[in-house]
C-alpha cells in the first residue's frame, strides 16, 4: 500500500481540498501535498527497483522516470499556484485545486500502468481532470477551447482503446491468453496477428499521437495552452504529454518485439517529422504568445517521435528529451504565465517591453526560450544532439537536414515574436497593473530552468541511471 | 444461443440507424440509451456461462448506458432549453445511407481480417465497426454539440462489443475504469454544454470559431 501512495495521496487530498471551506486554504492544502508526493517519490526513487514482478499496476524503470518527472514539475507548479492565485482572488479555486491535484494522481497511474486497458483508464482521466482548469476563466474563449480538448481528446482517446483492444485480439488470434499486461504482449510478440497488430499501432499512435499533439491531431493544442492559465500550460505541456509519449514508447516496444519494428518506426518518424514541420511553420509570425509555446511544444512531441522511430539506439536520447522537455516547458509556460498577468494580453500587440516591466519574469522568458529551442548549454541541446547523431549514424542525411532546417524555423519563429514582447517601452496599462514578481511565481520557474541547464552541463549520477535504466527496459525485446 | 446473439446484433445495427435518422434529439438519446441497454444483453449473451463478473459487467454498463447518461443528458437538454431538432449539416437521409453504407463496409473489412475459430467474432466484429462509423458519421455531420457527445457515445459503444471479445484480458477494475470514465466524461461534456450555451447562446458548433489562426 505504501508503494501505491503517489497515486492514493493526491486523490484523497483532491477530495479534503474540494470540502475545505477556506478560499486561502486551498492552495496551500495543494502546495503541502505536492511537497510530500515529491518526498514520496524520492524515497521510492532512492530504493532501488524492486525484482521485475507481473501485475497491472506496478512501478518498472520507465515509470520510475515518469513518476520523478511528474512530481518535481508538479511540485513548482503547486508552489506557483500559490502565488498565481494570491492575484485572483476574484476567480473561485476550489475546482481549480482539486482538479489540479486528480491530475496528480492520475499522471501517477500512469507512471504506474502496466496494462494497456490501465493506462488507457489513466490516460482518459488525465484529460477529464484537466479539462475544466482550461476554463478556470470561464471567457467564452476558453469554454471554445475546452470543448474542442475535450471532445478532439476523447474522440482521439477512443481510437487509442480500439486500438489496446486490438493488441488484445492479436494475442488471442496468436493463440495465446488474450492478455494486454505489457510483459505478456512482449513475450508472446511473435506469435501476435500482423495484420491486428498493424491496425491497432495504427490506432494506438493516433490515439496517444492525438494526446501529444502530433500534426494533423494537433489542432486542440493551441487553443488549450492559449486559454488555460500558465500554470495549467506546464502541467499541460509538461506532464500530460510526456504521460503520452511513455504510452507511444511502450506501444514502439510492443510493435518492435513482433518483428514490426520497421512499420512502427516508418510511421513514427514520418508523423515525427511533420509535426516538426507544420509547428515550424505556424510559429513563424505568431503573435500570441501561448499559442507561440502551444506550437513549440508540437515541435518538441515531433522531436519525441522522431526520436522513439530511430530504434533502439535513440532511446536514452528520446528519454532525456522528454525530461528536458517538460522541465523547459514548465518554465517557460510559468514565465509567460507571469508576463501575461502583468500585461493583461498575451499577444504582441499589447505585450512591450516586458525586460523593463518585470526584470526576473522576462529574463527567465529569455532564457527558457533559449533552453526550449535547443540552445546551449542547456539540456535541450544535448539531447537534441544526441537525437542528431543517431539520425546521422543511419546514414539519413535527408532526415537529418529537415530535423536541422525545421529546428532552425522554430528558433527564428519563437525568436522574433519573443523578442518583440520583451524589448521596448511597456503600455501605459502594464505599468500600473498589480502584478509584481514575488518569490513564490519566479522561484519555481528559476528552479526548472536550472535544472534544465544543470542537465545540460552535467548529468548527475542518479539521473543518468534512472534515465538509462527507462531507455534500457524500453529497448528490450526491440 | 446463436440465434439470440444474432438478434441482439440486428437490433444494434437498427438502433445505429435511428440514431443517424432522426430528427429529434430526444429520440436520438432514447436510442442510445436502448443501445446500452441492448449491449447489455449481448455481454450476457456472448458469455457462455454466467460468471458474476460478467453479470457486474453486463448491468453495470446498461445501468449506466441506459439509465444514467440519458438522466445526464436530459438534463442538459432542459437546461439549456434549445429547439430540440437535431439540425444536422448533412441531410438526414444522405447520413442515412452513408451510415449503411458504411454497416456494409464494416462487414466487408472485417472478413478480410483473420478472426478466431468462434461464432463470437464473426458477428461481433462487423457490429462493432458499424457501430464505430456510425458513432463518426453522427460526430462529424452534425452541429449541436449535445448531438456529438451522442456520436461519440455511439463511438464508444462500438468499441465495448469489440471489447467483448477480450474479457478475459481485462481485468475487472479496469473494466470498471472504463465505464467510469466514460461516465465522468459524459458528466464534463454535460456541464461545458451548458456553458457554451450560456456564453454563446446556441449550441451550435459553428460559433465556437473565436480561435484560430
Amino acid at each position: 500500500m505504501v508503494s501505491l501512495s503517489p497515486i492514493l495521496l493526491p486523490l484523497v487530498m483532491a477530495v479534503v481540498v474540494f470540502f475545505t471551506p477556506s478560499k486561502r486554504w486551498r492552495p496551500r492544502l495543494l502546495a503541502a501535498t505536492a511537497v510530500a508526493h515529491f518526498a514520496l517519490t524520492v524515497a521510492l526513487l532512492s530504493q532501488p527497483a524492486g525484482p521485475v514482478t507481473s501485475g497491472w499496476l506496478r512501478l518498472d524503470a520507465p515509470g520510475r522516470l515518469l513518476l520523478g518527472l511528474v512530481s518535481l514539475l508538479f511540485l513548482c507548479c503547486a508552489v506557483y499556484s500559490v502565488g498565481y492565485l494570491r492575484y485572483r482572488v476574484e476567480r473561485a479555486n476550489r475546482r481549480f485545486c482539486a482538479c489540479l491535484l486528480v491530475a496528480l494522481g492520475t499522471m501517477s497511474l500512469v507512471a504506474y500502468s502496466q496494462h494497456f486497458g490501465l493506462l488507457w483508464v489513466s490516460m482518459e482521466a488525465t484529460t477529464l481532470a484537466t479539462a475544466p482548469l482550461i476554463y478556470f476563466n470561464r471567457t467564452p474563449r476558453s469554454i471554445e477551447a475546452t470543448w474542442k480538448y475535450l471532445m478532439l481528446s476523447s474522440v482521439g482517446l477512443a481510437m487509442a482503446l480500439f486500438g489496446s483492444f486490438f493488441l488484445g485480439y492479436a494475442a488471442l488470434l496468436g493463440g495465446g491468453e488474450a492478455s494486454l499486461l505489457f510483459s505478456d504482449l512482449l513475450v508472446g510478440a511473435e506469435a501476435l496477428s500482423k495484420p491486428w497488430l498493424r491496425a491497432g499501432f495504427a490506432l494506438l499512435l493516433v490515439g496517444y499521437g492525438t494526446k501529444l499533439g502530433l500534426a494533423p491531431m494537433h489542432t486542440w493544442k493551441p487553443d488549450a495552452y492559449g486559454e488555460a492559465p500558465g500554470v495549467v500550460g506546464a502541467v499541460l505541456a509538461g506532464g500530460l504529454t510526456s504521460c503520452a509519449f511513455l504510452a507511444l514508447a511502450r506501444l514502439t516496444q510492443v510493435a518492435g518485439a513482433a518483428g514490426e519494428g520497421d512499420y512502427a518506426n516508418r510511421l513514427l518518424v514520418l508523423i515525427g517529422i511533420g509535426s516538426m514541420g507544420v509547428a515550424g511553420a505556424l510559429l513563424l509570425g505568431q503573435r500570441d504568445l501561448k499559442r507561440m509555446l502551444a506550437y513549440s511544444s508540437v515541435e518538441q512531441m515531433g522531436i519525441l517521435a522522431l526520436a522513439a522511430g530511430l530504434g533502439a539506439g535513440a532511446g536514452f536520447a528520446a528519454m532525456l528529451h522528454m525530461v528536458n522537455n517538460a522541465l523547459a516547458k514548465g518554465a517557460l509556460f510559468l514565465a509567460v504565465g507571469n508576463v501575461h498577468r502583468a500585461f493583461g494580453s498575451k499577444t504582441i500587440d499589447t505585450v512591450r517591453g516586458a525586460l523593463t516591466r518585470l526584470p526576473v519574469s522576462g529574463t527567465l522568458f529569455l532564457l527558457a526560450f533559449f533552453a526550449v529551442t535547443g540552445s546551449p548549454p542547456f539540456g535541450l541541446f544535448a539531447s537534441e544532439l544526441l537525437i542528431l547523431k543517431e539520425i546521422f549514424a543511419g546514414g539519413r542525411y535527408v532526415l537529418g537536414g529537415f530535423f536541422l532546417a525545421f529546428l532552425f524555423l522554430a528558433f527564428a519563429g519563437m525568436g522574433s515574436t519573443t523578442l518583440t514582447a520583451l524589448q521596448g517601452r511597456p503600455p501605459r496599462s502594464a505599468r500600473d497593473s498589480n502584478y509584481r514578481d514575488r518569490f513564490a511565481t519566479v522561484a519555481p520557474p528559476l528552479l526548472l530552468l536550472g535544472i534544465v541547464l544543470l542537465f545540460g552541463l552535467w548529468l548527475p549520477d542518479p539521473i543518468r541511471a534512472l534515465v538509462s535504466d527507462a531507455a534500457a527496459a524500453l529497448e528490450v525485446g526491440r | 444461443m446463436h440465434s439470440t446473439l444474432s438478434s441482439l446484433v440486428a437490433i444494434l445495427l437498427l438502433i445505429n440507424l435511428v440514431a443517424l435518422g432522426s430528427s429529434r434529439i430526444g429520440t436520438v438519446v432514447r436510442a442510445v440509451a436502448l443501445q446500452g441497454v441492448v449491449l447489455g444483453a449481448l455481454a450476457l449473451a456472448a458469455h457462455g456461462e454466467l460468471s458474476y463478473r460478467v453479470l457486474a459487467l453486463a448491468l453495470g454498463s446498461a445501468a449506466l448506458k441506459g439509465w444514467a447518461i440519458p438522466v445526464v443528458l436530459f438534463r442538459a437538454l432542459r437546461q439549456v432549453a434549445i429547439k430540440r431538432e437535431v439540425e444536422p449539416s448533412l441531410g438526414l437521409l444522405p447520413s442515412l445511407l452513408l451510415g449503411a453504407a458504411a454497416t456494409v463496409l464494416a462487414i466487408v473489412a472485417s472478413s478480410a481480417l483473420p478472426l478466431a475459430e468462434t461464432e463470437l467474432a464473426p458477428l461481433l466484429v462487423p457490429a462493432s465497426f458499424a457501430t464505430v462509423a456510425a458513432g463518426f458519421i453522427l460526430l462529424t455531420t452534425r452541429r449541436k454539440a449535445i448531438n456529438q457527445v451522442l456520436g461519440f457515445i455511439l463511438l464508444e459503444n462500438g468499441i465495448f462489443v469489440f471489447g467483448l471479445l477480450l474479457v478475459e484480458a481485462m481485468p475487472f477494475l479496469v473494466e470498471a475504469g472504463v465505464l467510469l470514465d466514460l461516465f465522468v466524461g459524459i458528466f464534463v461534456f454535460s456541464i461545458i454544454i451548458h456553458h457554451i450555451n450560456r456564453e454563446f447562446a446556441s449550441l451550435d458548433t459553428r460559433r465556437l470559431s473565436l480561435l484560430k489562426e
